[in-house]
């Protein structure tokens, strides 16, 4: 009795080319996956490779020294170190405050939806606006803007270290204020993204116990958001320190070593922008150096916030 | 205020809001601050927004679409050479990033989701995400540009498509491996049920289902890439002059993008570079944002 129902219904054996169809599939598909590993792993050979001689040359001393003297062959990436930490560090220091206080407003129930959506959207959209424009209006637009600003601070705070000498036009304090706008919309995103997650009962309890927004917002929503904003602080950091083009284009450039924040500056990536177009010998092993310390330094902030975002996650 | 012993409140008015007292004033210092910040934080968009559409939009004509550059000292020309370099060196930085992206989030998502091996690509492309554009840039120098492996050519538009690529694969990954995780496991389970193989379920089953998040992520990828200068300016460097695309060799020498020209042409001291460099910047920004606002539509699509 069988019909051509029993047929359709039958285990139906699997042909040898579909196997080997699935198995070649699964192969590609791990070995395109092993590519990222790869990638990751030839960029920390090559720059290390490439850096060795300038390394075995200079040792430790070049990470503090600040003579970047192509003439004479003398090399030391302390000023553009010193300028990497200051410029990412005081640019985290505004940019964290604007960026949390963002998040809160469009995500607590402040203001109508659609203004709310508006302006998530204006900080993504900034997000998306390439760095080499951004130093372009840095260069034509905010820098002049602001420079009767920096002549108050260096007119009445020049005894200070931080503001003593004359603002010339392309310094620090300039690149930091373009990094904050440039690390504030990660910042922003992933706050907001966090505090979305926070579940409502947590704030809905607070208010229960009859406490003010600000109150639900400060004493449990943000520490219940921590992990997340803090993670979100610390790949702005990263950011922060591996940014190049706006920062190149406005921060000055300057290999003398100056604590002051007015002066010019420099950082790794703007070193390595300006100086490996035209580099040879020593040169490229000394830029290559301080791109391993720049790989190592964001490696090290990235690999810290995942641990740190691990730690942090409450379980509520 | 009245209150009995224990603290609590005994009249009914007590429990009406009242604009005056410390927790409210600060209530609402709070929330002014918040507002402020937020204003603060559209501010550069829209200023630098403004800016270039005012000083980039008023030089769009047919001539920037069409001419080279002009030399240093002379009037007039375009930057149509950057705008096809852009194009073609994403345009490479994409055909060597989708594949690999896309492949490795498969995989991720499909094939292993959680063992070690899988654990280890995901913290990989974190950290992938976290190495600095430039340093991409670098480490095509130090492979390709400085060692002439490509057909012994040193800067090339290639070179410059390899080193955007690395900064593309992690978004690609990424945003798969999430978009494929969102399929349900009904659907698997239904298509190998009835027989298909896994290479039949995971290209007509979940891939089409998770197309809309994996596209999304590919354009964001190209977008970022598009915009990119750090990686390009020792790897793809910069031509005066048009790529010669019909020949192999047009894509192994060294090519002009829009976001260099911005860069070189900024920091030039002559009137008609720097207002070049303008028009490029809205024509390259006009380029990213539209990206950027198809992204958010292709999502707000499958949302529906």
């Amino acid at each position: 009795m069988s019909s051509p129902m029993d047929n359709r219904y039958r285990l139906r054996k699997r042909p040898q080319s579909e196997k080997l169809v699935d198995s070649g599939f699964k192969t590609l598909a791990l070995s395109l996956a092993s590519v990222v590993a790869l990638i990751l792993v030839a960029i920390l050979i090559v720059v290390f490779q490439g850096g060795l001689p300038s390394m075995l040359r200079y040792g430790w001393e070049f990470l503090i020294t600040s003579n970047w003297n192509p003439v004479d062959d003398e090399y030391g990436a302390g000023a553009a170190i010193y300028g990497t930490l200051v410029t990412s560090i005081l640019s985290l220091f505004i940019a964290v405050p604007l960026g949390i206080g963002t998040a809160i407003f469009i995500t607590e129930n402040i203001i109508p939806e659609k203004l709310r959506n508006f302006i998530g959207l204006m900080v993504e959209l900034l997000a998306a606006i390439p760095s080499v424009v951004l130093g372009l209006w840095a260069i034509f637009v905010m820098e002049p803007f602001i420079r009767p600003g920096l002549e108050l601070l260096y007119n009445y705070f020049g005894w200070f270290p931080l503001f003593s000498s004359s603002p010339m036009g392309p310094g620090t304090l300039p690149a930091v204020l373009i990094l904050v706008v440039m690390i504030l919309p990660i910042i922003t995103a992933i706050t907001r993204d966090s505090l979305q997650q926070v579940p409502q009962q947590l704030t809905q309890a607070a208010y229960g116990i009859g406490t003010t927004r600000w109150g639900a917002i400060i004493n449990v929503t943000l520490p219940a958001a921590i992990s997340g904003i803090v993670g979100g602080v610390m790949l702005a950091l990263g950011r922060a320190m591996g940014e190049t083009m706006a920062v190149t284009m406005i921060i000055g450039n300057s290999n003398n070593f100056s604590f002051s924040l007015l002066a010019p500056g420099n950082t790794i990536s703007a070193m390595l922008a300006n100086q490996f177009g035209e580099a040879d010998g020593s040169q490229v092993s000394s830029l290559m150096y301080a791109a391993f310390v720049l790989i190592i330094m964001t490696l090290a902030v990235n690999i810290f916030a995942q641990l740190l975002v691990k730690r942090l996650s409450l379980k509520y | 205020m009245k209150k009995n012993n224990s603290g609590l409140i005994t009249r009914k008015s007590e429990l009406s809001y009242k604009p005056n007292i410390t927790r409210n004033l600060g209530n609402r210092l709070m929330t002014g601050l918040a507002g402020l910040f937020s204003a603060i934080a559209v501010l550069p968009l829209i200023l630098v927004l403004g800016y270039v559409l005012i000083k980039g939009a008023s030089k769009i004509s047919i001539d920037l679409f069409t001419q080279l550059p002009p030399p240093p000292g002379l009037e007039g020309g375009g930057i149509g050479n950057a705008i096809i370099g852009t194009l073609v060196v994403t345009l490479i930085a994409a055909l060597f990033a989708i594949p690999v992206g896309v492949g490795g989030g498969i995989y991720l998502a499909e094939y292993s989701r959680s063992d070690w091996f899988a654990q280890f690509i995901r913290f990989g492309t974190n950290v992938l995400a976290g190495v600095p554009s430039i340093i991409a840039g670098v480490f095509i120098y130090g492979t390709l540009v400085t060692t002439k492996l490509l057909f012994g050519n040193s800067y090339s538009a290639v070179a410059g498509g390899l080193a955007l690529s690395i900064l593309m694969i992690p978004t690609i990954i990424k945003t798969t491996d999430e978009g494929l995780k969102l399929v349900p496991d009904d659907l698997r389970r239904g298509a190998l049920g009835v027989g298909a193989s896994r290479f039949i379920t995971i290209t007509r089953i979940t891939v089409p289902t998770a197309f809309t998040p994996i596209a999304t992520g590919v354009v964001l990828a190209v977008a970022r890439a598009a915009g990119e200068t750090a990686p390009l300016i020792f790897t793809a460097l910069f031509s005066s002059y048009w790529a010669n695309l019909l020949s192999v060799d047009g894509l192994f020498s060294s090519i002009a993008t829009l976001s260099v020209l911005i860069y070189n042409f900024s920091i030039m001291p002559l009137e008609v570079q720097n207002e070049l460099a303008w028009a490029a910047s809205f024509v390259l920004v006009a380029l990213i944002l539209s990206l950027n606002l198809f992204a958010r539509w292709l999502g707000r699509f499958a949302s529906r």
